[in-house]
């Protein structure tokens, strides 16, 4: 099949032109095959092998995220050819390619022009060691074709090889002080601010190493890895919007004549012809960058991804639908189980976890006009300090498929881009912390910061927190105005006090036990757990995000009597506000029971625990006193 | 007049397909990598690839054949242009134009290349090699339009001072001769509107038709105005093409053709100075030659025509022809794109005097010609990128923003509105109940607050603009400003959210995170040019919009004085490094303030509340307080509203409300059209409504209205009309603006202690009772002193204490120390630390 995808590209559609619906049927005929079951798995994913393991021109897949859309483009759709030798003209196809056949007639009448805009891809950011390594190993039992033997290359620098289980290397974490396979979380902030470009070691790429050095990648976080892509986009060029999560499958060109062209000046020409010169090198290194480090993709056919998690069937197909039928019976269990293990790690604090898990099920599933509804930004104050903060991250991080922990110190603050911003020199949009996937866990670590002084970035990388927050969108800086970018975010917050960033729930943290020493307590419960057990875990907290949710009547005329009463008890306290919060908290609930109708008895639990939690901050507030 | 003259860009057109009919559907794109691709030129059936045709004027025929290179090309002969005196100047934004050969359709059989005349060619004799445009026949047209093109209609503001009922253009020569300033724009909507054929040819053949118009205007000019003296000859410059609007829109198609893009400059590049002509000198015999330059290429010649010597030529810098040019970054307004997606970009290239006449952040309407360049071939590689560079070669510059220091609107705010669309809106209007309908569908997401919302409406539609300037009082303001005010978590920041999101020209800000200069406009170093800059805050930049300030109450003494000058004379004077000017900041301010309590206290006055200078209160046409109502009624509906936008579908939202793209176009709409005027009753109506609010007051002793109320009244009225489409501003208009004003005042400006309406709360700070009561007070204290005889200090508690003692209604502290500071103001006392002294 493989074989068949090269051949089908290498050889021109030479007879295209007197059929203009040939390229409808070709990507038909893509999309047939790849609906069949299994056979996207065949396809090897850019995720997953290196680059120079690649065989250039053949079908490859790629799970990524648009981070910016350059101009449109215009190119020879059609062309003709000309043999030097024997004078015969030949047309050709420029769909799907970089570069041109030999002698080119730029005069023929036949050429057609066409558009096409390109995208660049990195991959999704902050996304879980283990969905790499689930969806990796899924991915390399099946390409035998290329010549790539996949589990030593790649981890062998992520960990040593111990096996395909991931359990083992959670028990080397206490020793290694750190997860093994997330070095990126280490250097908080962003010392290490050069980014290791790309997988491949920089003797198979074609580019001297010290070119890559300076080439900036753009990923959204620091210290990620892995390819970016500028994919050529064909089709349907407005159903893409930025921030998109995509599985892209087309054709890997890496052809080193763009590498050339790219960086081939003669200084004597630029003087006669300022027209080149018109592309500064900034922009130059920025739209072309060598193919050998950031290949070009064209774009065959492109599938949205609701989620990126690989445990759970990504097509909203028949298939999903009797998996999620047949995991709701387990829906109730799981969850039991699931909030013990957040008891266990949240120190005993049963209301804090229950709250945990309904923060990590939320979701922004409507927006009217500019209120977003669904979305559960939690504070847990009153987190231990010295390195507790971390450990529940990485605990978080094993249960989202994409996760970031954005360390609030003041360093961090002042100096970091939260929020992304065009580049008009290098004409690209340079990324920020906050350019993120759907559903991405955001854990803010309040515990961080010290007293001293804000600078005006630091102000308004707080001022982008409390944006996202309160309207989950982030506004991105145009220089000459700002855009607005509607995203969905889960906000963690851990802090000391009451968090300095507007929150919907705040809980405070109360300690059922204190462990002598934290890090082996949260070791041990670690250990505790399965692997299949934290899978399902996984499978869980993906699925209850998708579920629908409605209101009966019924229950509605409850909830509305409910609110007037409580008005009515103490209208000083109970607000429109709580009633947001409310109805969040009961919809969530449900939601995580698998139920998908509000029932009178889910409105009460929302209510209690609602209640319990507002009796303990107002302790809170009492024991401080200070507090607003 | 653009002319192929002693310039550069000799060039003759590769087109080798000719339209069948001027609608046929011609590959643009592959026309242009034959226009401007002369690497491999394949000759047309003429013989003109020889290169002594290369010298051949664009609009002999063939025919005439071979002229000497040598022939003064600027010679008016060419054109019949009856001025020698003036010079041609080359159009290097017209590209390589200059050397369109004319194709004789009679003398020549058709070509292999299927060059067929288009049917109204057919009569002429010529056309351009390409195109179906007949120079003589083109001329003929244009010049008709010039002289016969009347728009009676025209409002726009370039014809300011014209006879509207005479010959637009004309009058527009006769200002050209006075001036001096050889530059004809015309509007291709006038074209269009005049001879639709000429309009067609104009937007498809513009490399062609404009020269043509070119000759065609100077004639008619130097046959008017033969003693005129000009600096080279006219050239026009068409703009507003309808072809194009938006950026995003530009396909391959378009290539070649002449669109008019809005968008706003990003970056501009320095002067390049681009060789047209190169000069050679031999070294040995001191023969010199010019070499034109074709796309960045000379053709170095090998050989001295006069003593045959090889490679003894040498290019002389300074004898070779330059001109001007400058690259420039063009992005797509945000206004234009769609949700999600970022801006796109356009490189512009201007040329000799449009260079620098447009700086980055302005927002302009480019109008010129669309170019495809293929990727530059490379003579050692085989195979190319198959990718076209585009641009766009621009002919005519014109920026919005500098019309809104006119005070006009946009004209391209005009074409917005089809006439389907302003059917609708007028549809609309005409529904008696379209004031109710529109409120309801702002901010549908935020329950009830009806006359909030009914206010913010109005402030939307704004006043009408009245100028003044005349009598000496100056602009009139006609933006209606609001200030909310109320208990945390009554959804005020985000009905701001709501209004910034609605309006083009909004900003929002946070009283706490924004300072004076954020607001106003500070001076920056350009770190390119090293020039110092002037960078606009949020209020210039909302000029005609909308500006949202949360957190009114948390901005600092000094940023909030700034706004002492915006909310009443709409102007923003700045005094700092060496730039002092006065900038428009026609901007409606809305507001939004927290008690300073947290919790509102209804014991006490909006000013105490809030802790505002009255100066800054009084400049609020409408003051409201958005306060939990505590009602059961009313919580119930709430519950209500609040649980169905959980659960609600959004279609099931969509039915109830308007459109959010409706209401903005209503408005956009009423802003541009309407401007609604007094009509006697209505004066009448508000000349009583003023007498009857002073009246109120002078009952009580007190001055309850002022002028400034008087006014926020018109304004709020015309808004009203302006609701309804109507161009009157008519009792009922008046009816509401009352209504409306006075539930504002009566929320906001109640006395607590009385109960009454009292205006004096906002305009000095402190109700007329609550002054009346300060000064009993400290009567009572003097009399308590005096009647303790003659003692020269006393302690400041015990005189506290005494005087609660002694008064029968309760005394503060601060009614006690308010009486002192009087009493100390009289010179009958000072208060130093805990005692009191007499004097």
């Amino acid at each position: 099949m493989r074989m068949w995808f090269v051949c089908r590209f290498c050889c021109p559609a030479a007879q295209s032109n007197s059929n203009p619906e040939w390229e409808a049927k070709v990507l038909e005929y893509f999309k047939g095959q790849l609906r069949e079951k299994e056979s996207h798995s065949w396809v090897p994913s850019l995720n997953d092998v290196p680059l120079h393991y690649l065989k250039p021109n053949s079908l490859v897949k790629f799970r990524c995220l648009v981070q910016d859309m350059f101009d449109p483009e215009f190119y020879m759709g059609v062309y003709e050819t000309v043999d030097p030798s024997t004078k015969a003209n030949v047309l050709r196809c420029g769909k799907y390619k970089d570069v041109t056949e030999c002698g080119v007639d730029l005069n023929s009448r036949n050429t057609v022009t066409a558009e096409r805009q390109t995208f660049y891809c990195v991959p999704i950011p902050g996304e879980s060691p283990w969905a790499k390594e689930i969806s990796f190993l899924s991915a390399a039992r099946v390409v035998p074709s290329t010549s790539y033997v996949p589990s030593r290359q790649k981890r062998s620098y992520e960990e040593d090889d111990d096996d395909m289980d991931t359990q083992p290397q959670k028990q080397r974490e206490p020793h290694t002080g750190g997860m093994g396979e997330t070095p990126q979380i280490q250097p908080h902030g962003n010392g290490d601010s050069k980014r290791q470009e790309t997988e491949a070691p920089s003797s198979q790429t074609t580019a001297p190493s010290d070119c890559s050095s300076h080439l900036d990648l753009n990923f959204p976080l620091p210290g990620e890895r892995g390819p970016a892509c500028l994919v050529k986009v064909y089709e349907g060029l407005d159903s893409f919007k930025l921030n998109d999560t995509l599985e892209i499958y087309g054709i890997l060109s890496v052809n080193p004549v763009l590498t050339v062209l790219g960086e081939e000046k003669d200084p004597s020409l630029l003087l006669l012809n300022p027209t080149e010169s018109m592309e500064t090198p900034e922009e130059q290194r920025a739209h072309d960058p060598p193919a050998s480090l950031v290949p070009r993709l064209h774009m065959l056919y492109a599938r949205p991804l609701q989620h990126n998690n690989p445990l759970l069937p990504s097509a909203p197909t028949e298939d999903q639908s009797a998996f999620v039928s047949s995991f709701l019976v387990e829906m109730a269990s799981v969850r039991a189980e699931l909030l013990a293990y957040l008891t266990h790690v949240l120190l005993g604090d049963g209301l804090a976890a229950e709250y945990l898990l309904l923060h990590l099920i939320s979701n922004v599933y409507t927006r009217r006009d500019v209120l977003p509804l669904g979305k559960f930004t939690l504070n847990l104050s009153g987190c231990p300090l010295n390195s507790y903060t971390e450990r529940l991250y990485q605990i978080v991080q094993q249960l989202v498929p994409c996760s970031y922990r954005l360390s609030m110190s003041l360093h961090t603050m002042n100096s970091m881009r939260l929020v992304p911003k065009k580049d008009y020199v290098a004409n690209r949009l340079v990324s920020g912390a906050l350019q993120l996937a759907r559903n991405t866990s955001l854990f803010l670590d309040e515990t961080q910061l010290e007293q001293g002084q804000l600078d005006s970035s630091g102000v308004r990388n707080i001022t982008a927190l409390g944006n996202l927050i309160s309207w989950q969108k982030v506004d991105y800086d145009f220089s000459y105005h700002q855009m607005e970018f509607p995203c969905n975010i889960n906000v963690l917050v851990t802090s000391e006090g009451r968090s300095l960033l507007p929150s919907d729930c705040q809980v405070p943290l109360q300690p059922q036990v204190t462990p002598p020493n934290m890090e082996e307590y949260l070791t041990t419960i670690h250990m505790a757990q399965f692997t299949s057990q934290i899978n399902k875990f996984r499978v869980y907290l993906s699925l209850a995000r998708t579920l629908d949710y409605s209101i009966s009547d019924e229950v509605t005329k409850a909830v509305e009597d409910d609110f007037v009463d409580m008005r009515k008890d103490d209208p000083q306290s109970v607000t429109a506000e709580d009633l947001h919060r409310m109805l969040v908290v009961a919809r969530l609930l449900s939601l995580s029971l698998g139920q998908t109708t509000l029932s009178r008895d889910g409105w009460m639990r929302a209510k209690h625990i609602d209640m319990l939690r507002r009796s303990r901050t107002e302790q809170q507030k009492s024991l401080n006193g200070n507090e607003p | 007049m653009s002319s192929p003259t002693s310039t550069p860009g000799r060039r003759k057109r590769n087109r080798d397909d000719i339209p069948a009919t001027p609608k046929s559907t011609r590959r643009r794109g592959q026309d242009s990598s034959n226009g401007d691709l002369r690497a491999m030129p394949t000759s047309p059936a003429t013989d003109i690839a020889s290169p002594a045709v290369h010298d051949t004027s664009l609009f002999s025929s063939p025919r005439r054949s071979v002229l000497p290179s040598e022939v003064d090309m600027s010679s008016p002969l060419m054109y019949g242009t009856p001025s020698s005196r003036v010079e041609a100047r080359q159009r290097p934004d017209l590209g390589s134009i200059r050397k369109a050969p004319q194709v004789d359709l009679h003398s020549e059989p058709p070509s292999a290349d299927g060059a067929v005349a288009s049917e109204q060619a057919l009569g002429q004799k010529l056309v351009i090699w390409g195109t179906d445009v007949n120079v003589g026949t083109c001329k003929e047209k244009f010049q008709r339009f010039l002289q016969r093109f009347i728009d009676p209609t025209s409002n726009e503001d370039e014809n300011a001072g014209l006879d509207l009922n005479e010959p637009l253009y004309m009058q527009k020569l006769e200002e050209i001769s006075v001036v001096g300033e050889p530059v004809l724009n015309v509007n291709c909507s006038h074209v269009q509107s005049f001879d639709a054929d000429l309009y067609r040819q104009l937007i498809s053949y513009p490399q062609e038709v404009i020269p043509t118009f070119d000759m065609a205007v100077n004639e008619l000019f130097f046959e008017r105005f033969p003693d005129s003296i000009l600096e080279h000859q006219i050239q026009v410059r068409p703009y507003n093409a309808l072809k194009t609007r938006n950026m995003r829109s530009l396909n391959p198609e378009d290539i070649d053709q002449m669109i008019t893009i809005s968008g706003m400059v990003i970056r501009t590049s320095q002067l390049i100075p681009e060789m047209q002509e190169a000069f050679f000198q031999c070294q040995v015999c001191a023969f010199s030659t010019c070499v034109e330059v074709d796309r960045g290429r000379i053709a170095e010649p090998a050989v001295c025509r006069n003593c045959n010597t090889t490679h003894s030529l040498a290019l002389i810098h300074n004898r070779s022809a330059f001109s001007d040019k400058q690259m420039i970054k063009v992005q797509e307004s945000p206004d234009d794109m769609p949700a999600g997606q970022t801006p796109h970009t356009t490189i512009v290239y201007a040329h000799n005097d449009l260079v620098d006449k447009v700086q980055p952040g302005d927002r302009i309407n480019i109008t010129g010609i669309y170019r495809a360049v293929p990727m530059r071939e490379n003579p050692r590689q085989s195979n190319v990128k198959s990718v076209y560079k585009t641009h766009i070669d621009v002919i005519h510059f014109r920026k919005t923003d500098e019309k809104r220091l006119h005070g006009l609107d946009e004209d391209s705010d005009q074409k917005l509105f089809t006439e389907e669309r302003v059917q609708i809106l007028k549809e609309l209007a005409s529904k008696p109940d379209v004031y109710d309908r529109l409120s309801s569908a702002l901010a549908p997401s935020i329950y009830e607050h009806e006359d909030i919302k009914k206010g913010i409406l109005l402030q939307l539609f704004g006043g009408t603009r009245k100028d003044f300037s005349q009598t000496g009082r100056g602009n009139f303001r006609a933006e209606v400003n609001i200030l909310l005010c109320g208990d945390p978590g009554t959804s005020k920041s985000q009905l701001l959210q709501y209004v910034f999101n609605l309006v083009p020209r909004g900003q929002y800000t946070s009283g706490k995170g924004s300072s004076a200069v954020g607001l106003t406009a500070y001076v920056m170093k350009d770190p390119e040019t090293k020039q110092l800059v002037l960078q606009t805050g949020a209020l210039v930049l909302s000029d005609n919009g909308i500006c949202c300030i949360d957190e009114f109450d948390k901005m600092s003494d000094s940023t909030r004085s700034v706004l002492h000058e915006v909310m009443e004379q709409q102007t923003l004077s700045i005094a700092k490094a060496g730039i002092i000017c006065q900038l428009n900041a026609r901007t409606s301010v809305l507001a939004a303030a927290n008690p300073v309590e947290s919790q509102w206290n209804p014991k006490k006055t909006t000013i105490e509340n809030i802790q505002l200078p009255h100066t800054l209160l009084s400049r609020f046409d409408l003051i409201f307080l958005m306060l939990d109502p505590q009602d059961e009624a009313y919580d119930r509906r709430l519950a209500h509203h609040l649980v169905a936008l959980y659960y609600q579908s959004e279609e099931q939202i969509e039915e109830e409300f308007l459109d959010m793209a409706v209401l903005k176009d209503y408005i956009a709409y009423a802003r541009t059209y309407i401007n609604p005027r007094l009509n006697e009753e209505a004066s009448q109506a508000l000349i009583e409504a003023y007498v009857d609010m002073r009246k109120i007051g002078s009952g009580r002793g007190m001055v309850s209205a002022y002028p400034r109320q008087l006014e926020s009244l018109i304004r709020l009225a015309e808004a009203h009309a302006k609701v309804r489409f109507s161009d009157k501003v008519e009792t009922i208009d008046v009816e509401e603006a009352k209504r409306l004003h006075r539930e504002a005042l009566k929320q906001s400006a109640t006395d607590p202690r009385t109960g009454f309406v009292d205006i004096s709360i906002i305009t000095t700070g402190m109700s007329a009772t609550a002054r009346k009561r300060k000064e009993e007070v400290a009567q009572a204290l003097k009399k308590m002193i005096q009647s303790k005889g003659k003692t020269p200090a006393m302690k400041y508690q015990q005189l506290f204490d005494d005087l609660r003692g002694q008064s029968e209604a309760a005394i503060t502290k601060d009614m006690f120390e308010e009486a002192l500071r009087a009493l100390a103001d009289e010179d009958y006392l000072t208060v130093t630390g805990k005692t009191v002294r007499l004097l």
